[in-house]
Order: C-alpha cells, then sequence, then structure tokens
C-alpha cells in the first residue's frame, strides 16, 4: 500500500530459474523490472506500446510483451529471458542459427524474435491455429515458411534481417 | 503514468465491491497499461480480473461459455471452438500478435478503446477524450475511421477482430454489477456516438464482464473471417468481415453477417441479411445486399473507399462460403 506518497508493492519473480523479490512502484512494467531491478539487460526496450516485440519475454512458458505487462501481474509466475535460453558457452540451437543465418544485423531486436520464435514453436505443436492456417481442427500444425513469417509478424526489424530470421527459425522449427 | 493502487481480485463479488469503490479493471493489461502511460487513462486503483474465469464450459444444449479472463490465444485454440466456430478462431487469430494475444483476456477484449490517432494524441482535440473539445479527425487524417452511424461528435471505429466474429455468432455478455447479474447481447454492447462519443457501451459503473455465451452453432452452416488491411499482418482492419452462411437447394437458408472497421461498434449487417434470406445464393445477390448495407453510409473524402470495399469484400465472403 501507500508508503511515502507511492503506491508500492513487493512482487516475487522466478526468473531464469531463479526466485527474486523487489520492493516497486505499482507503475513498473515487467520489462524495466527485469532490466532496472534485476540487471538482465538483454531483454530490450523498444517502443514500449506493444508495437515492435522487442521487449518480448516467456511468463509461464508464453510469449508475451514485457513493456505492456504490469510487474505486480507477474508476481508468482515464472519468468524466461533470453538470458536463461543459452549463454556464450552454451548457445540455444535457435541462438546458433539465427548466426548461421544472418537473422540479425545491430541485433537490438534479437533477444524479443529468439524468445518468439521458441515460443512459437509451443504454440504450433499445440495446434494454436495461425490466419494462414488452412486446417482449423489440424491437431498440430506445421511450421511453413508462410506460418513462420505470420506467427514472427510481431517482432519487428528495422535493419530488415527478417529473410535471415525465417531462415534460422525454420531451420530448427520447420516443417 | 499517474499513481495507482494494485489488488488482484479473488473473485468476481469482490472486484465488483472493489470497482463500486472507484477502481479499474484490469485485464491482460495490453490496452489499459498503454493509455495509462500516455495518461489518458487515470485510475487512481486498479483491480486485477485477469485470473478469474477462464474456463471455456460446453452446455448440453450446444452452447459455450467462454470466461472473461480467458486468454484469446486459448479462445483460438480450443478444439470445439475451432470446430464449431471457425468464424471465431479465426477473428482472433487476424488480430495483434502471438504476444498481445496470449495476454489478452476476452473481457479486455470486449471494452479495448479506439484506436483514432486523435484519441491518442493527447494534444488533439477528440469528444472521446475530452467531451466537447470537438474532433480533429474530421478534418484530419480519416481513412481508417468510420462510414457507419457516425455522428459530427465521432468518426472512430471500434478496433476489435474477435467482437465482429462474437456479433455474426449473436453471442451474448454475461455482466456482474453492484445490483447484480443480467446479460446482453454483444451487439447491444456498445452504443452509437450520437452527441456523447465518450459512453461506448450499456455498461454502468463497476459492472464486470464475466463470461460469453456463443449459442448453439447453426446447423449446416459454414462461417469464417476475412480482414483487409494496410499490411499483411499485424495492422487493425480497414475493413473486416465475419459470415455465417447455411444454404440449402441453392437458396439462402441463414446468414449473419457482421463487419470490422466501418462503425463505433462491431456492426452487424441487418440490411443485407434481409435482403439475402430466401434469395438465391448468387453473386449478384450478395454484391446487391452487400451494397444495400452501406446506401445510408456517410463516408469523409478519405475513407471513402470503404463504401466500395466493404461490399466487395461481404460478397466474395459469402461467395467462398457458398461455392
Ligand atoms: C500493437 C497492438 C496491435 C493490436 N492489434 C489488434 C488487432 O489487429 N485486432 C484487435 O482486435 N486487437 C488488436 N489489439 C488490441 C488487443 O486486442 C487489446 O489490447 C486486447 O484485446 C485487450 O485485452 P486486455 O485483456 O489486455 O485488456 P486490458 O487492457 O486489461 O483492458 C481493456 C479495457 O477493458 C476493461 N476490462 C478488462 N476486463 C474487463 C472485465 N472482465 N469486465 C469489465 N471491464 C474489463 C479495462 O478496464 C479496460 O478499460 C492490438 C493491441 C496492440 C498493443
Ligand atoms: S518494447 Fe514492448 S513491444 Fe516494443
Ligand atoms: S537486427 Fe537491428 S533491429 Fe533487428
Amino acid at each position: 500500500m501507500a508508503h511515502e506518497g507511492i503506491s508500492t508493492a513487493e512482487v516475487t519473480v522466478r526468473v531464469n530459474g531463479q526466485s527474486r523479490s523487489a520492493d516497486i512502484d505499482t507503475r513498473t512494467s515487467l520489462l524495466d523490472l527485469l532490466r532496472d531491478r534485476f540487471r538482465l539487460t538483454g531483454t530490450k526496450w523498444g517502443c514500449n506500446q506493444g508495437g515492435c516485440g522487442a521487449c518480448t519475454v516467456l511468463v509461464d512458458d508464453q510469449r508475451t510483451l514485457s513493456c505492456l505487462m504490469l510487474a505486480v501481474q507477474a508476481d508468482g509466475r515464472e519468468v524466461t529471458t533470453i538470458e536463461g535460453l543459452g549463454d556464450a558457452a552454451a548457445l540455444h540451437r535457435l541462438q546458433e542459427a539465427f548466426i548461421a543465418h544472418d537473422g540479425f544485423q545491430c541485433g537490438y531486436c534479437t533477444a524479443g524474435q529468439i524468445c518468439s520464435g521458441v515460443a512459437l514453436a509451443g504454440e504450433a505443436a499445440a495446434g494454436v491455429p495461425s490466419v494462414v492456417t488452412q486446417d482449423l481442427r489440424a491437431e498440430t500444425v506445421e511450421l511453413s515458411v508462410e506460418e513462420i513469417r505470420e506467427r514472427m509478424s510481431g517482432n519487428l526489424c528495422r535493419c530488415g534481417a527478417h529473410n535471415g530470421i525465417v531462415a534460422a527459425v525454420s531451420e530448427v522449427y520447420g516443417s | 503514468m499517474r499513481e495507482f493502487t494494485y489488488t488482484k481480485a479473488a473473485d468476481a463479488a469482490e472486484a465488483v465491491r472493489l470497482a463500486a469503490a472507484g477502481a479499474r479493471y484490469l485485464g491482460g493489461g495490453t490496452n489499459l497499461v498503454d493509455l495509462m502511460r500516455e495518461e489518458i487513462e487515470r485510475p487512481t486503483a486498479l483491480v486485477d480480473v485477469s485470473g478469474l474465469a477462464q474456463g471455456i464450459t460446453e452446455h448440453p444444449d450446444g452452447s459455450v461459455e467462454i470466461g472473461a479472463a480467458t486468454r484469446n490465444t486459448a479462445v483460438a485454440a480450443h478444439p470445439r471452438i475451432r470446430r464449431d466456430y471457425p468464424v471465431l478462431a479465426r477473428a482472433i487469430v487476424s488480430g495483434a500478435s502471438g504476444q498481445i494475444r496470449n495476454a489478452a483476456t476476452v473481457g479486455g477484449n470486449l471494452l479495448q478503446r479506439t484506436r483514432c490517432p486523435y484519441f491518442y494524441d493527447v494534444a488533439a482535440r477528440c469528444n472521446k477524450r475530452e467531451p466537447g473539445s470537438g474532433c480533429d479527425a474530421r478534418q484530419g487524417f480519416h481513412r481508417t475511421h468510420a462510414v457507419l452511424a457516425t455522428s459530427a461528435h465521432c468518426i472512430a471505429t471500434h478496433p476489435s477482430d474477435m467482437c465482429v466474429a462474437l456479433v455474426a455468432l449473436d453471442a451474448q455478455v454475461h455482466i456482474l454489477g453492484p445490483a447484480g447479474a443480467r446479460v446482453v447481447a454483444v451487439a447491444d454492447l456498445y452504443r452509437d456516438p450520437g452527441e456523447t462519443p465518450h459512453l461506448e457501451t450499456v455498461l454502468g459503473p463497476a459492472e464486470l464482464i464475466t463470461a460469453v455465451r456463443l449459442p448453439r452453432a447453426v446447423d449446416g452452416a459454414v462461417s469464417t473471417y476475412r480482414k483487409v488491411r494496410d499490411r499483411t499482418s499485424y495492422a487493425f482492419a480497414l475493413v473486416s468481415v465475419a459470415a455465417v452462411l447455411r444454404v440449402v437447394d441453392a437458396t439462402v437458408a441463414d446468414v449473419r453477417i457482421a463487419l470490422g472497421g466501418v462503425a463505433s461498434r462491431p456492426w452487424r449487417a441487418r440490411v443485407a441479411e434481409r435482403e439475402l434470406l430466401g434469395a438465391p445464393a448468387e453473386p449478384d445477390t450478395f454484391k446487391r445486399a452487400a451494397e444495400a448495407e452501406f446506401r445510408s453510409a456517410r463516408p469523409l473524402p478519405d475513407n471513402a473507399f470503404k463504401v466500395s470495399l466493404a461490399p466487395r469484400v461481404v460478397a466474395d465472403v459469402l461467395k467462398g462460403l457458398s461455392g
């Protein structure tokens, strides 16, 4: 509740397998909590309004925009950021594919792209349709290039590395 | 962003109690948090209802009830929705992005605010944001704006895709308020702008959406959703069409059509439906009926294209469904 005139709350989030707590102003977004309080700066601050996907993280394994989620809403939940997917010593196979296919140039959108790519594979396997899915009744969706393009459309890349990004996701998860 | 207190509601009754004391409902936050950051919305207390009812219940009478906190993705992915209500699954996945659909709730989607750029621009005049200030869209950029049931005071559209399908399906909204529970058709949830564009729905103070109910699917009908937009994905509709059609002996036996991107509400095309019912299921009939719906349109210079685009999309969708 309010103290010193500012509404605060205590949140505890499991981040990349580790439980972490912070006392925060209720206005803090999950993005700001991760970057400013937990110093996990792999997740990027792009538009801060849901338009670019740079801030994509996994919340309970679902890809989510951390800029539009209040940190208090993540209380008690499991958050995975790019730091939890792989590191320089042991890259995630999608990270390796991004390198192999030139899936980035400046790299600003890359953490969001990779979190999104990892999660979309799970969505397709669970039968979540997309706007280009022909057979809505299919139990799982095969990830054609067209499906990957559509499912990655919430992640913009100002450097225009989209072809490499789609190639990388396709190599790892494609049909 | 202004300061606010935050409470997670334990149940619907507690949520309504807190809202009656002045708190604002919070779903996935994908619209409200953005508007709070712009200080277009300035609640001083939030009650989080995103942890309330998330089930999809199949009732014995064939109807399906969707808890208001069900995430958009979960609705589109549900096997029963994909099988019996393809128009709804397709509408949902036409909207926003995978990330946003994972967070967005059904209740929040119904009550999302317009995307009119002048509503978002606090330096512009907007009767929705600031009643009585004027409407800068009329003289400004309005190619994305409404052409049906507009008023001199507002030409904003309701931006949802999901809601267009819900209107075509005759879905109902279940509501809980301080005075008890009630049910309203999704088609009757929204108001035309008239002189009070800031009053967008028929919901009273502190009324909470608890569920959406889909009536039993029409036997023998087919349905789909088509969205026309400036880019292939991740963009709001210029025009969208949700249609449910049953053809018997080459005659239209049942038809329900709703349109997005053309009005301040998901627009049920009743004029077109009346012309189509009992008529031959042919491209000419589809075209004439769809054009009839737009006889009452009052476009402005930059959105006049919708008056010819929308009927063509309707006719083509019906042709596809009947073929
Ligand atoms: C970049 C971007 C692109 C988008 N593109 C599209 C698109 O193409 N098509 C489309 O349809 N949508 C689109 N959206 C909008 C998106 O669908 C909505 O933001 C989302 O559906 C809102 O749901 P929410 O649960 O996050 O709502 P919130 O933001 O939490 O709430 C929205 C409103 O609903 C109220 N509310 C929430 N739950 C309840 C309840 N149970 N009872 C009463 N009131 C309630 C809140 O008080 C608030 O006023 C887009 C959004 C973004 C950010
Ligand atoms: S920073 Fe979150 S979508 Fe752009
Ligand atoms: S690599 Fe630069 S924005 Fe994508």
